[in-house]
């Protein structure tokens, strides 16, 4: 534990002893301003006390790996986009919005170039949606692997999007009816492309320029992006620059060598889109300092790419008995639901776990039920229950 | 021009651009299409013109991307492209394009939109069909005589072609 942290709790703690003894701690007053401070400023800073950050996975190339937002620190359901985690394949890319253009051709009866201002005159969208990355927990398919939640689960984030319906644009364009497939391109050094399937793009795909009330971050796709709800997050293109109508998938990279999920006998399970139900308790977790015995809630996210999440349980004893743990709205489709249980650590070892399900009647599987399904070389979709180990000394690992 | 045919000359304009609609986007001419259109599908009908042989992508392969893919594709540090076949079923399974990769379009596709990593779109199409032929050729999948173009190309047959199957995650 950084010193901080340990006065921190140790002022804490004494206090809430204190407290209930109802002796006076003898603490003074926080100190009050006796002056005026920074003016007002024209983008505003977090305090400069707030420090939580993105992990960055250790790589040869920083343009081609993750970061991972930090969930513990996580509050309410929105992960500040400053914190939203990132997967690039070949680094972020400087767009300016002036020389955007977005083309529309393929199996279309008028292929049609889009400028930034043409696509915001659009009737627009706004959505609450998470992104989980298909390669989030891919450790965990090896036994316990990350060393705290931002490790472990990291690779997801939630934000309020605006933008406009892809079908609105592509009616524009009027699809013939051959055309199956969307195919994605983005303006990044790695083209990333993918296909996407065309019912998917006309139900409920968005091309989204706004992201938490301001412009997209680079990191997330400046100045336009690709919205797929619920499905793995590298089919929503970043930095789009084309969209192409076929009657076949593009085979990509992206969607051949990668994102495919191999399977005990050899075989690769491909277009493999959806995200399904899945779940972590954000406190008690790994490496946030020792529990304190007493009273704590229980707390996490849950989501699912198929839809609302309906329940969440909670488990203190490695997932032998369950409880239902309390859902905080507001409960989205395809976003981070908040969940809590009250709960008191009286010091003895413990195992805590917790088990989404959702709209679609999907419950998040037992580690055990996973890998009897789809091996452990699967890389991608990993789902299954976290179980973190409190030990006596209140320490909380990754088991 | 009179006030009135002005305005009728901007309706016809305007309904032989779009019948319906927001009438939003701009026309885009023949040639920026066939510019644009470089993603390759499985079918190959995207592939450009130009050809290139193993042995002249063998030496491209020596300057441009031995240093990062190994020597002979299978040393790293960046992903193995060489080897693996009959691996994918094993404890520890090796996926490469030859092991692995279900279209020979794929790699001309990646290697000419994504790599050399950090020049990426530096290559010119002989030195890709060349590139290609080399990586087919060491991963057995054409002979090392091979001049790799379109048509060729397009007809290969990758081992691992039929390993693929559709989603069929059990729900839970
Ligand atoms: C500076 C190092 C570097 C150089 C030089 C380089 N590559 Fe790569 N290559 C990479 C990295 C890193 C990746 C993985 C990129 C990613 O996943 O985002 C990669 C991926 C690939 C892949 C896909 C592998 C797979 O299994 O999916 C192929 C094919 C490839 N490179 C071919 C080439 C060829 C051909 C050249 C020479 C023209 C080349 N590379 C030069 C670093 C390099």
């Amino acid at each position: 534990m950084h010193s901080r942290q340990r006065r921190r709790f140790l002022s804490v703690g004494s206090g809430l002893a204190a407290g209930l003894l109802g002796i006076s701690t003898g603490a003074k007053a926080a100190p009050l301003a006796r002056s005026p401070g920074l003016p007002v400023s024209a983008y505003g800073q977090r305090a400069r006390y707030e420090t939580s950050q993105r992990w960055l996975t250790p790589a040869r190339y920083l343009a081609s790996t993750a970061s991972w937002s930090p969930l513990a620190d996580q509050l309410g359901i929105i992960t500040p986009s400053a914190l939203h985690y990132e997967r690039h394949h070949g680094g972020v890319p400087d767009i300016e919005p002036g020389a955007f253009s977005l083309l529309v051709h393929g199996l279309v009866q008028r292929p049609l170039e889009f400028t930034l201002e043409d696509l915001k005159r659009f009737p627009v969208t706004e959505r609450i949606c998470m992104l989980e990355c298909s390669g989030n927990s891919y450790r965990e398919w090896q036994g316990p692997g990350g060393v705290d939640v931002q490790q472990t689960h990291g690779l997801t984030s939630c934000s309020a999007w605006s933008g406009v319906r892809l079908a609105d644009v592509l009616a524009e364009c009027g699809v013939m009816a051959e055309a199956q497939w969307l195919v994605a391109e983005g303006g990044d050094a790695a083209r990333l492309t993918r296909s996407v399937p065309l019912a998917k793009a006309l139900d409920d795909t968005l091309l989204v320029y706004g992201q938490n009330g301001e412009a997209l971050r680079p990191e997330q796709g400046y100045p336009l992006r690709l919205l797929v709800p619920g499905y793995e997050g590298s089919i929503s293109v970043k930095w789009l620059s084309r969209l192409k109508l076929s009657d076949e998938a593009i085979y990509s990279r992206e969607e051949t060598s990668k994102y495919t999920d191999l399977m005990p006998d050899g075989r690769a399970q491909a277009f493999t889109l959806a995200m399904d139900a899945k779940s972590v308790i954000t406190s008690p977790s790994p490496g946030r300092g020792p529990l304190l015995p007493g009273f704590q809630e229980i707390r996490g996210l849950a989501w699912s790419g198929r839809g609302r999440v309906t329940r969440v349980e909670v488990s203190t004893d490695g997932g032998q008995h369950w409880q239902d743990a309390q859902l905080h709205g507001p409960v989205l489709p395809v976003c981070h639901t908040r969940f809590s249980l009250p709960w008191r650590f009286d010091g003895q070892p413990c195992v805590l776990a917790s088990r989404c399900t959702d709209e679609t009647g999907d419950v998040q599987p037992s580690r055990a039920a996973l890998v009897a399904a789809r091996g452990v070389n699967s890389f991608y979709h990993y789902n299954a229950i976290q179980h973190w180990r409190v030990d006596a000394d209140g320490s909380v690992h990754n088991v | 021009m009179s006030r009135h045919a002005w305005l009728l000359a901007m309706l016809l304009v305007a309904c032989a651009a779009r019948a319906e609609g927001y009438g939003l986007g701009h026309a885009v001419d023949a040639a920026r299409l066939r510019a644009a259109d470089t993603a390759i599908g499985p079918r190959g009908v995207e592939l450009p013109p130009g050809s290139g042989s193993v042995a002249a992508g063998a030496e491209l392969y020596g300057r441009q991307c031995a240093a990062c893919h190994g020597a002979h594709g299978t040393e790293g540090p960046d992903p193995v492209l060489v080897g693996g076949q009959g691996t994918l079923a094993s404890a520890h399974p090796v996926q490469t394009i030859g092991s692995y990769w279900p279209y020979a379009t794929t790699l001309f596709d990646y290697i000419r939109r994504a790599m050399p990593f950090t020049a990426p779109g530096s290559l010119n199409d002989d030195e890709v069909y060349a590139l290609t032929a080399f990586l087919l050729a060491a991963n057995g999948v054409v002979p090392q005589d091979t001049v790799l173009d379109a048509a060729r190309l397009a007809t290969l047959r990758m081992p691992n072609r039929d390993g693929f199957i559709p989603d069929s995650r059990p729900r839970h």
